[in-house]
Protein backbone atom coordinates (compact mmCIF):
# COMPACT_ATOMS: atom_id res chain seq x y z
CA UNK A 1 0.00 0.00 0.00
CA UNK A 2 1.26 3.20 -0.87
CA UNK A 3 1.42 6.15 1.94
CA UNK A 4 0.32 9.36 1.33
CA UNK A 5 1.61 12.58 3.46
CA UNK A 6 0.77 15.93 3.56
CA UNK A 7 2.30 19.09 3.25
CA UNK A 8 1.25 22.82 3.86
CA UNK A 9 4.41 24.02 3.09
CA UNK A 10 7.85 23.39 1.30
CA UNK A 11 9.72 22.72 4.19
CA UNK A 12 7.23 20.26 5.35
CA UNK A 13 6.93 18.51 1.78
CA UNK A 14 10.98 17.65 2.46
CA UNK A 15 10.34 16.64 5.47
CA UNK A 16 7.60 13.91 4.49
CA UNK A 17 9.75 13.01 1.39
CA UNK A 18 12.85 12.09 4.02
CA UNK A 19 10.59 10.16 6.58
CA UNK A 20 9.41 7.78 3.53
CA UNK A 21 6.34 9.65 2.07
CA UNK A 22 5.20 7.70 -1.25
CA UNK A 23 3.13 10.48 -2.38
CA UNK A 24 2.69 14.09 -0.62
CA UNK A 25 0.18 15.84 -1.32
CA UNK A 26 -0.50 19.57 -1.27
CA UNK A 27 -2.52 22.86 -2.78
CA UNK A 28 -2.26 26.18 -3.84
CA UNK A 29 -1.87 29.35 -1.49
CA UNK A 30 -6.11 30.03 -2.08
CA UNK A 31 -9.67 28.88 -1.79
CA UNK A 32 -8.88 26.55 -4.31
CA UNK A 33 -7.85 23.09 -1.56
CA UNK A 34 -9.35 22.56 1.70
CA UNK A 35 -6.32 23.61 3.93
CA UNK A 36 -6.63 27.42 3.16
CA UNK A 37 -4.93 28.58 6.38
CA UNK A 38 -2.81 31.45 7.07
CA UNK A 39 0.99 30.92 6.61
CA UNK A 40 0.05 28.04 4.51
CA UNK A 41 0.30 26.16 0.95
CA UNK A 42 2.26 26.54 -2.17
CA UNK A 43 2.94 29.22 -4.58
CA UNK A 44 3.39 28.06 -7.94
CA UNK A 45 6.95 28.12 -8.33
CA UNK A 46 7.13 26.59 -4.84
CA UNK A 47 5.25 24.06 -6.27
CA UNK A 48 7.45 23.03 -9.08
CA UNK A 49 10.36 22.91 -7.38
CA UNK A 50 8.36 20.83 -4.76
CA UNK A 51 7.67 18.62 -7.61
CA UNK A 52 10.93 17.96 -8.73
CA UNK A 53 12.37 17.75 -5.07
CA UNK A 54 10.16 14.71 -4.73
CA UNK A 55 10.54 13.71 -8.31
CA UNK A 56 14.72 13.40 -7.60
CA UNK A 57 13.54 10.92 -4.63
CA UNK A 58 11.05 8.86 -6.63
CA UNK A 59 8.23 10.59 -4.72
CA UNK A 60 5.06 11.60 -6.30
CA UNK A 61 3.17 14.64 -5.44
CA UNK A 62 -0.73 15.03 -5.46
CA UNK A 63 -2.27 19.26 -5.96
CA UNK A 64 -5.32 19.40 -4.33
CA UNK A 65 -8.38 21.59 -5.91
CA UNK A 66 -10.64 20.28 -3.92
CA UNK A 67 -13.02 23.29 -2.92
CA UNK A 68 -16.33 23.53 -4.74
CA UNK A 69 -16.15 26.57 -7.30
CA UNK A 70 -17.49 29.40 -7.01
CA UNK A 71 -20.42 31.00 -9.05
CA UNK A 72 -18.86 33.62 -11.27
CA UNK A 73 -15.30 32.59 -10.40
CA UNK A 74 -14.68 29.37 -11.96
CA UNK A 75 -11.83 30.96 -13.42
CA UNK A 76 -9.73 30.81 -10.53
CA UNK A 77 -9.69 26.84 -9.99
CA UNK A 78 -9.25 26.11 -13.87
CA UNK A 79 -6.08 28.50 -12.98
CA UNK A 80 -5.24 26.26 -10.14
CA UNK A 81 -5.58 22.95 -12.56
CA UNK A 82 -3.85 24.24 -15.67
CA UNK A 83 -0.95 25.15 -13.12
CA UNK A 84 -0.68 22.23 -11.63
CA UNK A 85 -0.49 19.72 -14.35
CA UNK A 86 2.10 22.45 -15.61
CA UNK A 87 4.12 22.14 -12.69
CA UNK A 88 4.06 18.29 -13.04
CA UNK A 89 1.73 16.99 -10.78
CA UNK A 90 1.13 13.23 -10.62
CA UNK A 91 -2.14 13.57 -10.17
CA UNK A 92 -5.17 16.15 -9.11
CA UNK A 93 -7.40 15.51 -6.53
CA UNK A 94 -10.70 17.16 -7.53
CA UNK A 95 -14.04 17.03 -5.96
CA UNK A 96 -16.31 19.33 -7.60
CA UNK A 97 -17.51 17.94 -10.94
CA UNK A 98 -17.39 21.13 -12.92
CA UNK A 99 -13.28 21.07 -11.59
CA UNK A 100 -13.34 17.30 -12.96
CA UNK A 101 -15.09 17.83 -16.19
CA UNK A 102 -12.64 20.71 -16.84
CA UNK A 103 -9.38 18.77 -15.96
CA UNK A 104 -10.52 15.69 -18.08
CA UNK A 105 -11.45 17.89 -21.04
CA UNK A 106 -8.24 20.38 -21.23
CA UNK A 107 -5.62 17.89 -19.49
CA UNK A 108 -6.72 14.25 -20.49
CA UNK A 109 -3.40 12.62 -19.39
CA UNK A 110 -3.66 14.28 -16.14
CA UNK A 111 -4.02 11.33 -13.68
CA UNK A 112 -7.32 12.60 -11.83
CA UNK A 113 -8.22 11.55 -8.17
CA UNK A 114 -11.74 11.99 -6.45
CA UNK A 115 -10.87 13.90 -3.22
CA UNK A 116 -12.86 12.63 0.01
CA UNK A 117 -14.79 15.93 -0.20
CA UNK A 118 -16.62 14.50 -3.04
CA UNK A 119 -18.34 11.89 -0.55
CA UNK A 120 -18.15 9.18 -3.17
CA UNK A 121 -19.12 5.94 -0.86
CA UNK A 122 -20.73 3.54 -3.05
CA UNK A 123 -19.50 1.72 -6.10
CA UNK A 124 -21.82 3.28 -8.56
CA UNK A 125 -20.89 6.95 -7.35
CA UNK A 126 -17.25 5.53 -7.69
CA UNK A 127 -17.97 4.20 -11.21
CA UNK A 128 -19.86 7.40 -12.59
CA UNK A 129 -16.33 9.57 -11.86
CA UNK A 130 -14.51 6.77 -13.68
CA UNK A 131 -16.82 6.58 -16.31
CA UNK A 132 -17.26 10.39 -16.85
CA UNK A 133 -14.02 11.63 -16.07
CA UNK A 134 -11.93 8.87 -15.90
CA UNK A 135 -10.73 9.34 -12.36
CA UNK A 136 -7.79 6.46 -11.60
CA UNK A 137 -8.12 6.48 -7.81
CA UNK A 138 -11.17 7.40 -5.17
CA UNK A 139 -10.28 8.82 -1.71
CA UNK A 140 -13.15 7.35 0.34
CA UNK A 141 -15.31 9.85 2.77
CA UNK A 142 -14.93 8.21 6.58
CA UNK A 143 -17.66 7.09 6.75
CA UNK A 144 -17.19 3.20 6.25
CA UNK A 145 -16.35 -0.08 8.11
CA UNK A 146 -13.15 -2.53 6.87
CA UNK A 147 -16.21 -4.95 5.47
CA UNK A 148 -17.71 -2.23 3.08
CA UNK A 149 -14.56 -0.64 1.93
CA UNK A 150 -13.39 -4.04 0.82
CA UNK A 151 -16.57 -4.56 -1.04
CA UNK A 152 -15.87 -0.74 -2.49
CA UNK A 153 -12.64 -2.24 -3.49
CA UNK A 154 -13.52 -5.38 -5.50
CA UNK A 155 -16.36 -3.91 -7.17
CA UNK A 156 -14.84 -0.29 -7.61
CA UNK A 157 -13.87 1.05 -11.12
CA UNK A 158 -10.85 2.61 -9.91
CA UNK A 159 -8.07 2.14 -6.56
CA UNK A 160 -9.02 2.93 -3.53
CA UNK A 161 -7.05 5.68 -0.63
CA UNK A 162 -8.28 5.91 2.78
CA UNK A 163 -7.50 7.83 5.77
CA UNK A 164 -5.33 5.88 8.84
CA UNK A 165 -4.24 8.92 10.91
CA UNK A 166 -5.50 12.58 11.60
CA UNK A 167 -8.35 14.93 12.06
CA UNK A 168 -11.89 13.26 11.91
CA UNK A 169 -15.01 15.62 10.23
CA UNK A 170 -18.32 14.17 11.46
CA UNK A 171 -19.29 12.07 8.55
CA UNK A 172 -20.31 14.58 6.03
CA UNK A 173 -17.44 14.88 3.53
CA UNK A 174 -18.48 17.47 1.15
CA UNK A 175 -21.47 18.74 2.68
CA UNK A 176 -21.03 20.25 6.27
CA UNK A 177 -22.06 23.49 6.25
CA UNK A 178 -21.23 24.00 10.29
CA UNK A 179 -18.08 26.32 10.00
CA UNK A 180 -20.24 28.21 7.86
CA UNK A 181 -23.30 29.15 10.25
CA UNK A 182 -20.93 30.81 12.57
CA UNK A 183 -18.90 32.54 10.22
CA UNK A 184 -19.72 32.38 6.97
CA UNK A 185 -17.22 30.46 5.63
CA UNK A 186 -16.72 26.40 5.13
CA UNK A 187 -14.20 24.13 3.74
CA UNK A 188 -16.10 23.32 0.90
CA UNK A 189 -16.40 26.58 -0.24
CA UNK A 190 -13.96 28.61 0.89
CA UNK A 191 -10.91 25.93 2.03
CA UNK A 192 -11.45 26.58 5.71
CA UNK A 193 -13.36 25.29 8.45
CA UNK A 194 -13.37 27.18 11.69
CA UNK A 195 -11.34 30.09 9.94
CA UNK A 196 -9.02 31.29 12.48
CA UNK A 197 -9.66 34.69 11.92
CA UNK A 198 -12.96 33.99 13.96
CA UNK A 199 -11.21 31.86 16.67
CA UNK A 200 -10.17 33.52 19.74
CA UNK A 201 -8.99 32.14 23.01
CA UNK A 202 -9.91 33.41 26.84
CA UNK A 203 -7.70 31.94 29.69
CA UNK A 204 -8.71 32.32 33.09
CA UNK A 205 -7.40 30.99 36.26
CA UNK A 206 -6.08 27.83 34.06
CA UNK A 207 -9.20 27.10 32.36
CA UNK A 208 -9.18 28.05 28.38
CA UNK A 209 -12.68 28.82 26.56
CA UNK A 210 -12.49 29.12 23.12
CA UNK A 211 -14.85 30.93 20.32
CA UNK A 212 -16.14 30.99 17.21
CA UNK A 213 -17.71 34.06 15.46
CA UNK A 214 -18.86 34.65 19.49
CA UNK A 215 -20.26 31.24 19.78
CA UNK A 216 -18.80 29.30 22.99
CA UNK A 217 -17.37 25.70 21.95
CA UNK A 218 -16.10 24.60 24.54
CA UNK A 219 -13.98 25.52 27.63
CA UNK A 220 -11.50 23.08 28.60
CA UNK A 221 -10.41 22.66 32.61
CA UNK A 222 -6.66 23.41 33.92
CA UNK A 223 -4.81 20.27 32.29
CA UNK A 224 -7.50 18.81 30.58
CA UNK A 225 -6.19 18.37 26.72
CA UNK A 226 -8.13 21.06 24.50
CA UNK A 227 -9.27 20.00 20.41
CA UNK A 228 -9.48 22.50 17.33
CA UNK A 229 -12.41 24.96 18.22
CA UNK A 230 -14.71 23.38 15.43
CA UNK A 231 -18.30 23.30 16.19
CA UNK A 232 -18.75 19.41 15.35
CA UNK A 233 -16.56 19.05 18.10
CA UNK A 234 -18.27 21.80 20.60
CA UNK A 235 -19.25 20.50 23.92
CA UNK A 236 -22.93 21.81 24.33
CA UNK A 237 -24.67 22.88 28.00
CA UNK A 238 -28.12 21.88 28.80
CA UNK A 239 -29.63 22.81 32.28
CA UNK A 240 -28.35 19.61 33.48
CA UNK A 241 -25.26 18.30 31.82
CA UNK A 242 -22.78 19.01 29.26
CA UNK A 243 -21.51 16.91 26.66
CA UNK A 244 -20.12 16.48 22.80
CA UNK A 245 -23.07 15.69 20.39
CA UNK A 246 -21.38 15.38 17.28
CA UNK A 247 -18.30 14.30 18.17
CA UNK A 248 -15.63 14.38 20.65
CA UNK A 249 -12.22 15.92 20.08
CA UNK A 250 -9.98 13.00 19.41
CA UNK A 251 -7.72 12.07 16.19
CA UNK A 252 -8.29 9.25 13.71
CA UNK A 253 -5.37 6.56 14.26
CA UNK A 254 -6.04 3.63 11.95
CA UNK A 255 -2.61 1.90 12.47
CA UNK A 256 -3.91 -1.69 13.94
CA UNK A 257 -6.11 -1.80 11.29
CA UNK A 258 -3.62 -1.35 8.02
CA UNK A 259 -4.01 -5.05 7.77
CA UNK A 260 -7.47 -5.58 8.00
CA UNK A 261 -6.86 -2.57 4.97
CA UNK A 262 -4.36 -4.54 3.61
CA UNK A 263 -6.56 -7.78 3.09
CA UNK A 264 -9.32 -5.38 2.44
CA UNK A 265 -7.97 -4.74 -1.34
CA UNK A 266 -7.00 -0.58 -0.67
CA UNK A 267 -4.56 0.77 -2.92
CA UNK A 268 -3.20 3.90 -0.40
CA UNK A 269 -3.26 5.17 3.06
CA UNK A 270 -3.51 8.95 3.58
CA UNK A 271 -2.32 10.86 6.39
CA UNK A 272 -4.34 14.08 7.37
CA UNK A 273 -2.46 17.25 8.52
CA UNK A 274 -1.38 19.78 5.68
CA UNK A 275 -1.86 22.30 8.85
CA UNK A 276 0.58 20.85 10.88
CA UNK A 277 4.03 21.32 11.54
CA UNK A 278 7.18 19.65 10.15
CA UNK A 279 7.56 17.81 13.64
CA UNK A 280 4.12 15.91 13.32
CA UNK A 281 4.66 15.16 9.40
CA UNK A 282 8.31 13.66 10.37
CA UNK A 283 6.88 11.66 13.17
CA UNK A 284 3.70 10.34 12.16
CA UNK A 285 4.81 9.60 8.13
CA UNK A 286 8.18 7.65 9.72
CA UNK A 287 5.96 5.90 12.01
CA UNK A 288 3.85 4.68 9.24
CA UNK A 289 6.54 4.13 7.06
CA UNK A 290 7.83 1.56 9.71
CA UNK A 291 4.48 0.02 10.50
CA UNK A 292 4.27 -0.48 6.70
CA UNK A 293 7.58 -2.35 6.54
CA UNK A 294 6.87 -4.78 9.09
CA UNK A 295 3.76 -5.67 7.22
CA UNK A 296 5.90 -6.16 4.41
CA UNK A 297 8.26 -8.23 6.02
CA UNK A 298 5.79 -10.33 7.99
CA UNK A 299 6.49 -9.15 11.17
CA UNK A 300 4.30 -8.10 13.68
CA UNK A 301 2.80 -5.04 13.81
CA UNK A 302 3.66 -2.74 17.06
CA UNK A 303 1.31 0.47 16.67
CA UNK A 304 3.63 3.64 17.42
CA UNK A 305 2.23 5.78 20.23
CA UNK A 306 1.25 8.59 18.49
CA UNK A 307 -1.77 9.74 20.71
CA UNK A 308 0.47 12.57 21.78
CA UNK A 309 -0.02 14.38 18.59
CA UNK A 310 -3.65 13.83 18.43
CA UNK A 311 -6.67 16.52 18.87
CA UNK A 312 -7.76 16.08 22.54
CA UNK A 313 -5.00 13.47 23.04
CA UNK A 314 -7.22 10.92 22.45
CA UNK A 315 -7.71 8.40 18.96
CA UNK A 316 -10.40 6.14 17.56
CA UNK A 317 -10.41 4.32 14.55
CA UNK A 318 -13.36 5.74 13.51
CA UNK A 319 -15.96 4.13 11.36
CA UNK A 320 -13.39 1.58 10.76
CA UNK A 321 -14.72 -0.74 13.49
CA UNK A 322 -18.22 0.25 13.85
CA UNK A 323 -19.19 -0.50 17.74
CA UNK A 324 -22.29 1.08 17.53
CA UNK A 325 -23.83 -1.06 15.00
CA UNK B 1 13.63 -1.69 5.50
CA UNK B 2 13.27 0.74 8.48
CA UNK B 3 12.32 -0.97 11.98
CA UNK B 4 8.51 -0.56 13.01
CA UNK B 5 8.42 2.59 15.35
CA UNK B 6 7.19 1.56 18.69
CA UNK B 7 8.30 4.65 21.06
CA UNK B 8 6.31 7.14 22.12
CA UNK B 9 6.26 10.36 19.91
CA UNK B 10 7.76 13.22 22.84
CA UNK B 11 5.62 16.39 22.47
CA UNK B 12 6.35 17.62 25.81
CA UNK B 13 9.00 20.47 26.38
CA UNK B 14 10.72 20.83 29.90
CA UNK B 15 10.62 23.84 31.75
CA UNK B 16 13.94 25.60 32.50
CA UNK B 17 15.14 25.53 36.39
CA UNK B 18 13.90 27.59 38.65
CA UNK B 19 17.06 28.08 39.84
CA UNK B 20 17.96 29.70 36.46
CA UNK B 21 14.77 31.83 35.96
CA UNK B 22 16.03 33.61 39.35
CA UNK B 23 19.70 33.96 38.37
CA UNK B 24 18.68 35.92 35.26
CA UNK B 25 15.69 38.23 36.28
CA UNK B 26 17.81 40.86 37.97
CA UNK B 27 19.93 41.03 34.82
CA UNK B 28 19.37 44.22 32.63
CA UNK B 29 17.53 43.45 29.39
CA UNK B 30 19.35 46.31 27.41
CA UNK B 31 22.48 44.24 26.54
CA UNK B 32 19.88 41.83 25.04
CA UNK B 33 18.22 44.55 22.63
CA UNK B 34 21.21 44.93 19.79
CA UNK B 35 21.57 41.00 19.82
CA UNK B 36 18.38 40.37 19.18
CA UNK B 37 18.11 43.51 16.44
CA UNK B 38 21.19 41.85 14.80
CA UNK B 39 19.15 38.44 15.48
CA UNK B 40 16.18 39.37 13.63
CA UNK B 41 18.01 41.32 10.88
CA UNK B 42 19.72 38.24 9.97
CA UNK B 43 16.71 35.78 10.06
CA UNK B 44 14.76 38.80 7.71
CA UNK B 45 18.19 38.66 4.89
CA UNK B 46 18.47 34.37 5.07
CA UNK B 47 14.87 33.98 4.51
CA UNK B 48 13.00 36.48 2.68
CA UNK B 49 10.10 34.16 1.82
CA UNK B 50 9.10 34.24 5.61
CA UNK B 51 7.29 37.84 4.91
CA UNK B 52 5.46 35.97 1.80
CA UNK B 53 3.99 33.76 4.46
CA UNK B 54 3.21 36.20 6.50
CA UNK B 55 1.44 38.13 4.34
CA UNK B 56 -0.84 41.26 5.92
CA UNK B 57 -0.05 39.53 9.31
CA UNK B 58 3.88 41.02 9.22
CA UNK B 59 2.79 44.19 10.12
CA UNK B 60 1.35 43.07 13.42
CA UNK B 61 2.56 43.01 16.86
CA UNK B 62 3.48 39.79 18.80
CA UNK B 63 4.27 38.91 22.06
CA UNK B 64 6.48 35.95 22.58
CA UNK B 65 6.41 34.76 26.83
CA UNK B 66 8.65 32.22 27.70
CA UNK B 67 6.34 31.60 30.60
CA UNK B 68 9.51 29.98 32.67
CA UNK B 69 11.88 33.05 31.76
CA UNK B 70 11.46 36.63 33.87
CA UNK B 71 10.99 38.14 30.84
CA UNK B 72 9.32 38.20 27.39
CA UNK B 73 10.13 39.46 24.07
CA UNK B 74 7.69 41.97 21.16
CA UNK B 75 8.26 41.31 17.76
CA UNK B 76 7.22 43.51 14.75
CA UNK B 77 8.52 41.91 11.70
CA UNK B 78 7.47 44.16 9.44
CA UNK B 79 9.86 43.91 6.51
CA UNK B 80 11.15 47.56 5.92
CA UNK B 81 11.76 47.77 9.69
CA UNK B 82 12.15 44.65 11.40
CA UNK B 83 12.08 44.98 15.09
CA UNK B 84 12.53 42.52 18.42
CA UNK B 85 12.55 43.56 22.02
CA UNK B 86 13.02 41.79 25.29
CA UNK B 87 10.51 43.50 28.14
CA UNK B 88 9.95 42.17 31.77
CA UNK B 89 6.27 41.85 30.84
CA UNK B 90 4.29 42.20 27.73
CA UNK B 91 2.73 45.55 26.92
CA UNK B 92 -0.93 45.97 26.17
CA UNK B 93 -1.83 46.49 22.72
CA UNK B 94 -0.48 43.17 20.93
CA UNK B 95 -1.84 41.66 17.94
CA UNK B 96 -1.25 38.60 19.50
CA UNK B 97 0.64 36.35 21.88
CA UNK B 98 2.14 33.42 22.16
CA UNK B 99 2.86 31.45 25.84
CA UNK B 100 5.10 28.57 26.32
CA UNK B 101 7.80 27.32 27.74
CA UNK B 102 11.25 28.39 26.32
CA UNK B 103 11.86 25.02 25.52
CA UNK B 104 8.65 24.40 23.84
CA UNK B 105 8.74 27.42 21.76
CA UNK B 106 12.33 27.23 20.38
CA UNK B 107 11.34 23.32 19.52
CA UNK B 108 7.85 24.76 17.46
CA UNK B 109 10.37 27.42 15.84
CA UNK B 110 12.95 24.91 14.84
CA UNK B 111 10.25 22.43 13.65
CA UNK B 112 11.03 19.65 16.33
CA UNK B 113 8.28 19.85 18.28
CA UNK B 114 4.48 20.67 16.55
CA UNK B 115 2.51 23.38 17.72
CA UNK B 116 -0.61 21.84 17.30
CA UNK B 117 -0.01 18.82 19.65
CA UNK B 118 1.71 21.63 21.98
CA UNK B 119 -1.80 23.41 22.16
CA UNK B 120 -3.82 19.86 22.67
CA UNK B 121 -1.77 19.00 25.89
CA UNK B 122 -1.85 22.76 26.97
CA UNK B 123 1.57 23.76 26.88
CA UNK B 124 1.26 25.98 24.43
CA UNK B 125 -1.15 29.47 24.84
CA UNK B 126 -2.58 31.83 22.46
CA UNK B 127 -4.01 35.14 23.16
CA UNK B 128 -5.47 37.66 20.33
CA UNK B 129 -5.13 37.42 16.82
CA UNK B 130 -5.03 33.23 16.19
CA UNK B 131 -4.81 34.62 12.15
CA UNK B 132 -2.04 36.24 13.02
CA UNK B 133 -0.58 33.39 15.59
CA UNK B 134 -0.62 31.12 12.41
CA UNK B 135 0.78 32.49 10.31
CA UNK B 136 3.92 33.05 12.43
CA UNK B 137 4.26 29.85 13.33
CA UNK B 138 3.83 28.22 9.53
CA UNK B 139 6.01 30.80 7.89
CA UNK B 140 8.72 30.17 10.66
CA UNK B 141 8.57 26.78 10.68
CA UNK B 142 8.74 26.28 6.78
CA UNK B 143 11.95 28.35 6.83
CA UNK B 144 13.73 26.27 9.07
CA UNK B 145 15.55 28.98 11.39
CA UNK B 146 18.30 27.37 13.91
CA UNK B 147 16.56 29.21 16.11
CA UNK B 148 18.65 27.79 19.63
CA UNK B 149 22.05 28.82 18.13
CA UNK B 150 20.64 32.26 17.18
CA UNK B 151 18.69 32.78 19.74
CA UNK B 152 20.89 31.41 22.61
CA UNK B 153 24.09 31.81 20.87
CA UNK B 154 23.78 35.67 20.90
CA UNK B 155 23.91 36.49 24.19
CA UNK B 156 27.17 34.99 25.17
CA UNK B 157 27.50 33.31 28.62
CA UNK B 158 24.19 33.73 29.67
CA UNK B 159 22.83 32.31 26.10
CA UNK B 160 25.46 29.58 26.53
CA UNK B 161 24.36 28.90 30.14
CA UNK B 162 20.72 29.29 29.13
CA UNK B 163 21.23 26.77 25.84
CA UNK B 164 23.24 23.76 28.25
CA UNK B 165 19.96 24.04 30.26
CA UNK B 166 17.58 23.58 27.46
CA UNK B 167 19.49 20.95 25.69
CA UNK B 168 20.26 18.66 28.90
CA UNK B 169 16.54 18.63 29.87
CA UNK B 170 15.61 18.64 26.21
CA UNK B 171 17.45 14.98 26.30
CA UNK B 172 15.15 13.38 29.01
CA UNK B 173 11.73 15.06 27.32
CA UNK B 174 8.58 13.22 29.34
CA UNK B 175 6.30 11.54 27.22
CA UNK B 176 2.52 12.92 27.02
CA UNK B 177 -0.10 11.15 27.69
CA UNK B 178 -2.88 10.14 25.53
CA UNK B 179 -5.86 7.85 25.45
CA UNK B 180 -8.07 5.32 22.99
CA UNK B 181 -11.43 6.58 22.54
CA UNK B 182 -12.74 3.25 21.28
Amino acid sequence: MELICPAGTPASLEAAVEAGADAVYCGFRDETNARNFPGLNFSREELKKGIAFAHRHGVKVLVAINTFARAGSFGLWQAAIDAAAAAGADALILADLATLDYAARRHPAQRLHVSVQAGAANPDAIRFYAESFGARRVVLPRVLNVMEIASIARESACETEVFVFGGLCVMEEGRCSLSSYATGQSPNMNGVCSPASHVAYAERDGRITSTLGGFTINSFGKGEPAGYPTLCKGRFASPKSSGYLFEEPVSLDAAVMLPALREAGVTALKIEGRQRGRAYIAGVVRSFRGILAALDEGRQVQTPGLAAMAEGQASTVGAYRKGWR
Amino acid sequence: MPEAETTELRVMPPRLPSWLSRAVAPLPLAPLQPALALMLARIGRAHPELYDRLGEHAEKRFGIDPTDLPFAFVLEPRPARPLARAVRTLPGGLDASIHGPLAGLIGMAEGTLDGDALFFSRVLRVEGDVAASLALRNAIDDARIDFGKLLLGSFGPLGARLADAVRERMRALPVAGGSSWN
